[in-house]
């Protein structure tokens, strides 16, 4: 990938840069882009990737099952960790949802044109992580062929969810989100659909985009609706990215142990999720750019508004880190207090500092341009921050839940390996790498009629239309 | 170009939006009236013999605890043992085709295997004497088991149908003497309800704890 670096001299404010590079008309996005779903052509890693997903694939059957039969008692959870890698995994997965969803409803009612060309590569990531994170509450609940009683309906037992419960509050919240996110993803699918439909020369494909286009035939009719829906969507989603990393924060700050407690979980959570969420979506734009040949619709200059957003919400997750601290001392509380030196010098100390240094001082680099501009480099810190997120997750929960009030109380958390938790979360891997290996290859994976629009734009910047629109 | 879908495909789409609309409204209306016919009520259980309620309590007016002797005293009713058939019929119908289950089983020493009507699942704690001696009778429950020849289940014992008693007493206890009545007139309950769980010393805050049924 280092063929890429340096491709804007130090000099090049990337401002400046266009946001499509190469010559690009309306047809050759078209092509472009259409051809990887028509086409198929396949890439050597996208078999690699498959196989992997396919592996991963397989130890999510394996340990599901197994899990299944014998009860939630294969996880390494018990007391006084009751709480392991099911719930970690589960705020880890719906964290990274949200710079799909940030990406796709913020940024466009904010009309950051540079959206345009990642929106549906980062809403489908949501949609999968999404899925990956609510298989761990329901399947953590021990019953999940009861896990309906969790949605209030009149039923045969006369009783309701505890309304009072953050956890059914998590359940609305989680839901609504797969449900917006996954109406908003495909409204913005649908005229891709249509292009793909009319272009398509397989009968199956073509009957099966065209149902899926709903009959979009183009018109001004169509596309006033479609811009007024989508917009409708982008404004409900919005408070979504806020929303419900808050409430899943209050999972935990809504309790009294030593370390979940604090006022300042909602923000901090909402902040290591997009902060997550932007690695994520990195690690996986970083490959497939390159693969596809897609890097003329999503170029350095995407690369480093990413890389930029990354270091601002990985600067207030760091500015979390050492408020729990600051609180800690100055709560005066016992058990507090108690809870931060056994962070600082416990047990667990090692994946305390192992994430002080994954979230607060590895991101530090993206400050130098050297290192935004770098493919490899980003990939890296990528890497590094998405593991620090996953770390940060362990140290609030099983870390605070193993030391909590009674000293008679306290324990370890181990997790279970094979059949159990570990080989669970590699398995909600396969789901999310093979459900985005099959997104790549049968939906275009960047929306082409925003891209000509786009195109409209950079061409016809001193058109007054285009100044109207900028301005609006 | 010639087109992928006809017409027709049109109405398709319309219809799909309509359909979903009335598979919900037959969700919910197959939802609530399912009950009677997933937990068979109203259908006569076979048994061994032609047994009929309505013959031994209605027309000889046969006491309930006559036969179910433990329903004041334990969780379980109780069957009767064959003996307290031969109570009488040892002495009336003694050759009727009908009775020779009761005689076979009397001669052999073998109880008669009735076929339970009524079943509650094992996840719930239930104990008919405390039930009776705060006053709950067992037509309540039981429904008018004076009125069937061949029994059947009255009602689906859901925790709804529980619920509705437990959250409100008051509508259902009866004063002592009539819990084996089943004729009693609850057309002047009104006051004496609210006398009776008093009474009785009911805690209606208790009655809908999880833990008083699920142990």
């Amino acid at each position: 990938m280092s063929e890429m670096n340096g491709k804007y001299p130090e000099d090049m404010g990337l401002r400046d840069a266009p946001m499509i590079e190469g010559e690009h008309d309306y047809g050759t996005v078209t092509d472009k882009i259409g051809s990887i779903v028509l086409d198929r052509p396949s890439p050597r890693q996208w078999y690699i990737w498959g196989g992997i997903a396919g592996i991963c694939l397989g130890s999510f059957l394996v340990s599901f099952c197994w899990l299944i039969y014998k009860g939630v008692g294969v996880w390494g959870i018990n007391n006084p960790c009751g709480w392991g890698f099911d719930i970690i995994n589960f705020v880890w997965w719906i964290g990274i949802g949200h710079a799909g969803t940030l990406i796709s409803a913020i940024l466009l009612l904010m009309r950051q044109r540079w959206r345009t060309s990642i929106n549906r590569l980062a809403e489908t990531m949501t949609l999968f992580a999404v899925c990956c994170a609510g298989l761990f509450p329901l399947l953590h609940t021990g019953r999940p062929w009861v896990a309906y009683w969790l949605v209030p309906y009149p039923n045969a037992l006369a009783i309701w969810p505890q309304f009072r419960s953050p956890l059914v509050w998590d359940v609305f919240a989680v839901t609504t989100y797969l449900t917006v996110s996954a109406l908003f993803w495909y409204v913005g699918l649908v005229p891709d659909l249509a292009t793909l439909r009319d272009k398509a020369k397989h009968k199956l494909a073509k009957i099966g985009m065209g149902i899926m286009a709903m009959g979009w035939r183009g018109s001004a009719a169509h596309w006033h609706r479609y811009e007024a829906a989508y917009l409708a969507l982008a404004g409900l989603s919005t408070p979504l990215v806020l929303s419900v990393h808050s409430i899943v924060s209050l999972d935990f700050a809504v309790s009294i142990v030593p370390g979940w407690h604090t006022t300042i979980f909602p923000p901090y959570f909402v902040a290591g999720a997009v902060f997550a969420g932007f690695a994520m979506v990195l690690l996986l734009v970083i490959p497939i750019r390159k693969w596809y040949g897609v890097a003329d619709f999503v170029t350095m200059r995407h690369m480093d508004w990413m890389a930029k957003i990354m270091l601002a919400t990985g600067l207030v997750v760091f500015y979390g880190y050492l408020m729990e601290m600051y609180y800690a001392w100055y709560s005066g509380n016992q058990f507090e207090i108690a809870l931060a030196s056994n962070r600082l010098s416990g047990d667990y100390k090692f994946w305390y500092y192992a994430l002080i240094f994954c979230n607060g001082l590895a991101p530090q680099v993206l400050w130098s341009k050297r290192v935004r501009h770098s493919l490899t480099g980003l990939f890296v810190v990528s890497l590094i921050v998405s593991i620090g997120m996953w770390l940060e997750r362990f140290v609030i929960i099983p870390v605070s839940l193993s030391h909590d009030f009674m000293p008679s109380a306290w324990g370890g958390y181990t997790p279970t390996i094979a059949f159990g938790d570990v080989m669970f979360f590699l398995g909600t891997f396969g789901i999310f790498l093979g459900g985005m290996v099959a997104f790549v290859r049968i939906l275009p994976m960047i929306p082409m009629s925003e891209i000509k629009h786009l195109l409209h734009l950079e061409k016809h910047e001193s058109h007054p239309a285009a100044q109207a629109e900028t301005v609006a | 170009m010639p087109q992928i879908f006809s017409k027709k495909a049109n109405y398709l789409a319309r219809g799909s939006i309509v359909m979903t609309g009335v598979v919900f409204v037959l969700i919910v209306l197959i939802s609530h009236n399912v009950t009677a016919y997933t937990h068979d009520l109203g259908v006569a259980f076979q048994q061994p013999a032609p047994f009929s309620h309505k013959h031994h309590v209605k027309e000889l007016g046969i006491d309930c605890r006559y036969c179910h002797q433990s329903v004041e005293k334990g969780p379980f009713a109780g069957l009767p043992p064959t003996e307290t058939c031969y109570t009488c019929h040892s002495q009336i119908w003694t050759n009727s085709p009908l009775l020779k289950v009761v005689r076979d089983s009397y001669t052999t020493n073998t109880p008669i295997e009735w076929n339970r009507v009524n079943n509650l699942p094992d996840f719930v704690y239930f104990d008919h004497s405390v039930h009776v001696a705060k006053g709950v009778s067992c037509y309540t429950c039981h429904g008018q088991v004076d009125q069937m020849n061949l029994l059947y289940k009255e009602n689906a014992f859901e925790m709804i149908w529980c619920l509705r008693c437990h959250r409100n007493p008051e509508a259902q206890v009866r004063p002592k003497s009539e819990i084996f009545n089943p004729n009693y007139d609850y057309s002047q309950h009104e006051t004496l309800g609210k006398q009776l769980v008093e009474q009785y010393g009911i805690k209606k805050e208790q009655l809908t704890n999880c833990w008083i049924c699920h142990r």
